[in-house]
Formats: C-alpha cells, sequence, structure tokens
C-alpha cells in the first residue's frame, strides 16, 4: 500500500515536472498555468462542479479498464463502447413514449446504452477466447469501426436532418442537475459510485469475482482449480464494455438530452490513466478520477496560455511512470502476473499457455 | 461498376496499392525486429504518428528537402522508440500498457507541437512530397532496399541470430555472453527508425502532418506481423492486402456504387480483425514476447 502510494506521488511529481517543460517550451510559466488551473477547478462552485462532471464518466471508464485489467485482460475499446453506448441511449431516450415514467426511462436508456457496450467489448473477448486475437488489436478496430458506422446509421436515420445529433430525449429521461451553479454536474455520478462499490464488492466478496480474479492471476491455475477461463474472458469483457456504455448516462442523460459526434471523446484513453493510478481499486478508481478530472476541466480552463492536448501528455506521462515505476521495484503485482497471464499481441504467454495445455 | 474493374486492374491501381503499403510495411518491418527480440511493439502507432510530424517538420524547415525530411522522421522515430525502450526494457515495465501510452503520448504532443510550432490544430504548413510517379520515386526503391536488407539481416546475419535469440532463449543467450537487454534496446531503436521512415512516407505521400494520420495503421501493421509469422518478407506480403483494402476504400468512394463511405471506412479495420482471427493459431510467436528480461 506504502510502495504504491509512493508510486502514484512519483507519476504525478514527474508528471508535473514534465508539463512545467512542456509549458516552459512556449513560453509561458509552469507556476503560473498550474495556479491558473487550480483556480479554476477547485477555487470555485462552478468549478468543482466541472471537475465532478468531467471526473464522472472518468469513473465508469476507470472502472471498466480495471475490470479487464484485474482479468488479465487490456480493453482499451472504451473509447468506442462508451460512442456506442451514448448513440444507443440517446437513441433509446428520443423513441421512448412521452409519457414513459421517469425513474423507469432512465434505466432503460442506461440499461440499453450499457448493453451495446458490452456486446462490442463481448465480441472482442470471444475472438480472444475461440481464436486468441489480441484484444488490443481488436478493441482498437472496433473503435474506428463503431465510429464510421454511428456516423452510417445516424445518417441513415437517427440524426436531425443537417445535423450530427440525434433527436432531444423525452423529459422523464432527463437526469437532474447535482445544484453546482452552471455546470451540468448530474446525478450519473451517483451511478458511478454505485457501480464502483458494486465492483468492490464483486471482486472481494462474491464467487465469481474471486474465479475472475483467479484467472488474472494465473490463467492455466485457475483452469485446473475448474474456472470456466472462457466464460470469465468473455464476462470481463462484457463488464467492462458496459461500464464504458454507461458514460451516455452524465453526458447524454445529464447534459446534452442527445447524441452528438465526438461526445465523450478521450474519456475512453483517460479511463487506463485512472485505472493505472487507482491501482485498480474502486476507491483509488474515484480518487483518480477526481484528480484527472481536475486535470481535464482544468486544461480547458488554461487552454488560451497552452495547448489543451497538454493534458493528454500528462496522462501518457502518469501511465508511463506508474507502469515503469511498480515494474521496476517488483512490488506490483501486476508485472509478475502479466509475464505469466496477460498475452502479448498473439503472441500472449497465455495464448501459448492455452495451446500447450 | 465495368468502370471499378478497369480501375482495379489498371498500372495506376497497383502504384496506390504499394504508396499506400509502404507505411504499413515499413511499421511491420519495426514490428518484426521488435517483436522477434522479444519486445512487443504497440508502440508503433505512435512512432508512425511522430515519424509523418518529424518529416513534415524537416521539410518545412528545410524548404522542402526530401532527404532532411527522411532523416528527421527517421529521427523522431528513434526518439520515440528510446522513450518506449527506456520504460519496457530498463524500467521493465508491462510492454502493452507502455506501448499505449507512448501511442496516446504522440497523439498529444503532436496537437501540441503543432500549435506551438505553427499556430494550427489540424496540421502542418503543406509540404512539396513526393510527387510524381512512385517508379520514378528513389524513396520507393530505398524503402524496397530496406525491407530487403531487414529480411537479410534478421535471419543471416550475427545480429539478427542475437535478436532471435534474446527473443527465444534469453536464458541461453546471455550465458553465451550476449546482454539481452543491450540487444533488446538496438531492436527497439532500429524498429523506432524503421517505423519513422514509414511515418516520414506517410507525411511525403500527402502534403505534409495531418492530425491523427496514422490512424490506427501502427496497430494494423502489428497485425500484419502476427500475420506473416514474424518473419519479414511474410508481414510485407501481408501489408500488401492492408494496403490493397485501404486503396479500394478510396476507389469505392469515388465509384459511385451507392456503398456509403462510412461502410467503406471501415474495410481496413474489418480486415485486420478477420485476418486476425484466421491467421493466429497458425503462427508461433517468439517464445519470450512481452516478458522483460533481467539477469539477477
Amino acid at each position: 500500500m506504502k510502495r504504491g502510494l509512493a508510486t502514484v506521488g512519483l507519476a504525478l511529481a514527474v508528471a508535473a515536472l514534465a508539463g512545467a517543460v512542456l509549458i516552459w517550451f512556449i513560453g509561458e510559466s509552469p507556476l503560473e498555468v498550474y495556479g491558473v488551473l487550480l483556480e479554476n477547478t477547485w477555487g470555485s462552485s462552478y468549478g468543482i462542479g466541472q471537475v465532478l462532471f468531467k471526473a464522472t464518466p472518468l469513473i465508469f471508464t476507470g472502472l471498466a479498464v480495471a475490470v479487464a485489467f484485474k482479468v488479465g485482460l487490456f480493453n482499451i475499446g472504451a473509447e468506442g463502447q462508451l460512442a456506442l453506448g451514448s448513440f444507443v441511449t440517446a437513441v433509446c431516450g428520443a423513441l421512448l413514449p412521452r409519457a414513459f415514467p421517469g425513474p423507469l426511462a432512465v434505466l432503460v436508456c442506461v440499461a440499453a446504452g450499457m448493453a451495446a457496450g458490452a456486446a462490442l467489448a463481448g465480441l472482442a473477448g470471444a475472438l480472444k477466447v475461440r481464436y486468441g486475437a489480441h484484444e488490443v488489436i481488436n478493441t482498437i478496430m472496433l473503435n474506428f469501426i463503431v465510429s464510421a458506422l454511428i456516423l452510417w446509421a445516424g445518417n441513415a436515420h437517427f440524426f436531425v436532418k443537417y445535423t450530427t445529433h440525434t433527436r432531444t430525449i423525452i423529459e422523464g429521461a432527463t437526469l437532474r442537475h447535482l445544484g453546482f451553479p452552471g455546470s451540468p454536474a448530474n446525478t450519473s455520478l451517483l451511478f458511478a459510485l454505485a457501480f464502483a462499490g458494486a465492483v468492490a464488492y464483486f471482486f472481494a466478496r462474491t464467487r465469481r469475482g474471486f474465479e475472475w480474479r483467479a484467472v488474472g492471476l494465473s490463467r492455466r491455475a485457475a483452469e485446473n482449480g475448474g474456472v470456466n477461463v472462457a466464460a470469465a474472458v468473455i464476462g470481463a469483457m462484457a463488464l467492462s464494455g458496459a461500464l464504458a456504455g454507461a458514460v451516455g448516462a452524465n453526458y447524454v442523460l445529464g447534459y446534452k438530452r442527445y447524441y452528438e459526434g465526438g461526445i465523450g471523446g478521450g474519456v475512453g484513453f483517460m479511463g487506463i490513466a485512472v485505472a493505472l493510478l487507482g491501482r485498480n481499486h474502486p476507491a483509488g478508481i474515484v480518487a483518480a478520477a477526481l484528480l484527472l478530472g481536475t486535470l481535464s476541466h482544468g486544461g480547458l480552463a488554461i487552454s488560451s496560455l497552452v495547448p489543451k492536448e497538454l493534458v493528454e501528455i500528462l496522462q501518457a506521462v502518469i501511465i508511463l511512470t506508474v507502469a515503469g515505476a511498480s515494474a521496476y521495484r517488483g512490488g506490483f503485482g501486476r508485472r509478475r502476473a502479466a509475464a505469466a497471464t496477460t498475452p502479448a499481441p498473439a503472441a500472449a504467454p497465455a495464448a501459448r499457455e492455452d495451446a500447450d495445455g | 461498376m465495368a468502370e471499378l474493374w478497369s480501375t482495379l486492374l489498371s498500372l495506376a491501381f497497383l502504384s496506390q496499392v504499394l504508396r499506400i503499403t509502404m507505411p504499413y510495411a515499413l511499421a511491420a518491418m519495426g514490428g518484426v525486429v521488435s517483436e522477434r527480440s522479444g519486445v512487443v511493439n504497440i508502440a508503433l502507432e505512435g512512432i508512425l504518428l511522430m515519424g509523418a510530424f518529424g518529416a513534415a517538420y524537416g521539410a518545412d524547415a528545410s524548404g522542402g528537402s526530401i532527404a532532411i525530411a527522411l532523416r528527421d522522421g527517421v529521427a523522431a522515430g528513434v526518439a520515440t522508440a528510446a522513450l518506449y525502450g527506456l520504460a519496457v526494457v530498463t524500467f521493465q515495465a508491462d510492454q502493452i500498457v507502455s506501448g499505449v501510452a507512448i501511442n496516446m503520448l504522440a497523439y498529444g504532443v503532436t496537437p501540441y507541437l503543432l500549435k506551438a510550432l505553427y499556430n494550427s490544430s489540424s496540421n502542418s504548413p503543406t509540404i512539396e512530397g513526393f510527387g510524381g510517379h512512385l517508379f520514378d520515386n528513389p524513396v520507393f526503391w530505398l524503402a524496397l532496399l530496406v525491407m530487403a536488407a531487414v529480411h537479410v539481416v534478421v535471419n543471416h546475419t550475427r545480429w539478427g541470430l542475437r535478436v532471435r535469440a534474446v527473443g527465444e532463449h534469453p536464458e541461453a543467450a546471455h550465458t553465451l555472453g550476449v546482454s539481452v537487454n543491450g540487444v533488446r534496446w538496438q531492436a527497439v531503436l532500429a524498429s523506432g527508425a524503421l517505423a519513422g521512415l514509414g511515418g516520414a512516407w506517410l507525411a511525403l505521400s500527402g502534403s505534409g502532418f495531418v492530425a491523427e494520420m496514422s490512424a490506427g495503421r501502427g496497430y494494423i501493421a502489428l497485425a500484419a506481423v502476427i500475420m506473416g509469422s514474424w518473419r519479414p518478407l511474410w508481414a510485407c506480403a501481408a501489408c500488401l492486402l492492408f494496403g490493397f483494402a485501404e486503396a479500394l476504400e478510396v476507389n469505392l468512394q469515388l465509384s459511385n456504387l451507392g456503398i456509403p463511405n462510412e461502410i467503406t471506412q471501415t474495410f481496413p479495420y474489418v480486415l485486420t480483425m478477420i485476418t486476425l482471427a484466421g491467421f493466429i493459431g497458425r503462427s508461433r510467436p517468439p517464445a519470450k514476447l512481452g516478458q522483460p528480461y533481467s539477469a539477477r
């Protein structure tokens, strides 16, 4: 635990330093920029609301990536899963009859989005189980495919003419704002926290959660212990995709009230940083999502001084540092577990384990 | 329809396929070298993107020199690969996670630099690219030579043997006095040079750098490496297939056959998934692919 916190601290320090160099490179003062960033986030109730609004989808995608990690899988397709999920959520919200009862409408729309995300990621899981095709390549390919297909389906059927957004969802499916003046932070945050609790409970307390963790630690040992590894891989990918698919609750039901091309862009990749910083633990993920939510909104606030891509760069630096530092100390289970179980493209030691066995 | 067929059977189409194949094939060569040494290279995507940016920068700064553009593209690729090597060889970080981080970094750094250097969020200043006919382009022949060289070096030289040895059985290589991580470093840097060249091709065969222009090609190249069983020439052949799919996509968009553009755009990606599913069981990866080595 201590070592884990040290790794996180190191990652943040390295990121802050790298950021300072980049800010200095374009001729601004790092201290001033960081100051503006903090002031515009935690310095006002609007800022806090915006941080919560940005953190909400990051909790979903952070959980999504973490669930896959726990089972020895790497879902980098959250980007496509959340796009499809948001699209389906919006279409569902627009198609429901006006009189549909409120809370139920929300549930139906979120469930539809989650099912879409689950199907997409589950496909990558199934391809892995059936053909040994690596989920990293397939989920990335699905990102490209899905964004094209949404555009096609939208243009053909669902977009309002001459726009790239769907019709507005019914009143009943709209989520309430949390009451930060001017900020669309909404009650989907409560969904996110509930999911975090559920995921924590699932892995810590249920039999299936235990089995899935066993698959993540050693696929072969789990198999010998009687765990259905194929079901665990597909199931974990589907759950991961479902969590990413829930992002539409925040952007569609709580904010825009329709789907628009590019909604939630980047949030899927940020989920990787959130999961790693949060060390795959739901409580850590919530904390990490708040931190990256701060960066995310802060990045907009400083975009007159520094290109907003600074935030993406800092995330990448954080991921690299966490991955490097935890492996180097030899204290973080993932590397050793990874050596035994996490597949490299096709190459996966695990894929071979299956073949040998 | 007949028009489309006559297009597909023309020499112009063949040269289009070859032109489109180049960045895939060069990146795949990088993938082969790195992966044969035991280092997974998801970072190819980011290296391609950085290579493309480097080349556009070099061409712009030198007033259109192709040689300087190539040099800077390769340099940018090597620099990106060095960061990757530092993470995965020296610090032994998880190769897939780090590779993805390198790609995110490239997707962040390139628009950052676009804004800082050119005050644009989408593209570099227009540069004088290759122009002229493919077969009159010396860089095309140079690239073919590079691919042949990778085949010879990996399969028929001492260094190539060492690369394969540290990927298959690092302990044995270590016992024989080979520095496992030294060779892996060299292989990663070489893959950076190769994929950087691929990125340079991407920028120079158009009119400069466009944000996110690698568009998944690094991942597709990796699929081609797997399809080609980690053998250079076979990986090149696999890349031809992806080049063909992309060229077909472009021509279908122009052909008015009634297939929506959004659908044709998915061709290369769908093809990648199908081939990945079809070929994986039949090829054997290097034994220690993805596993860091520490002598202690």
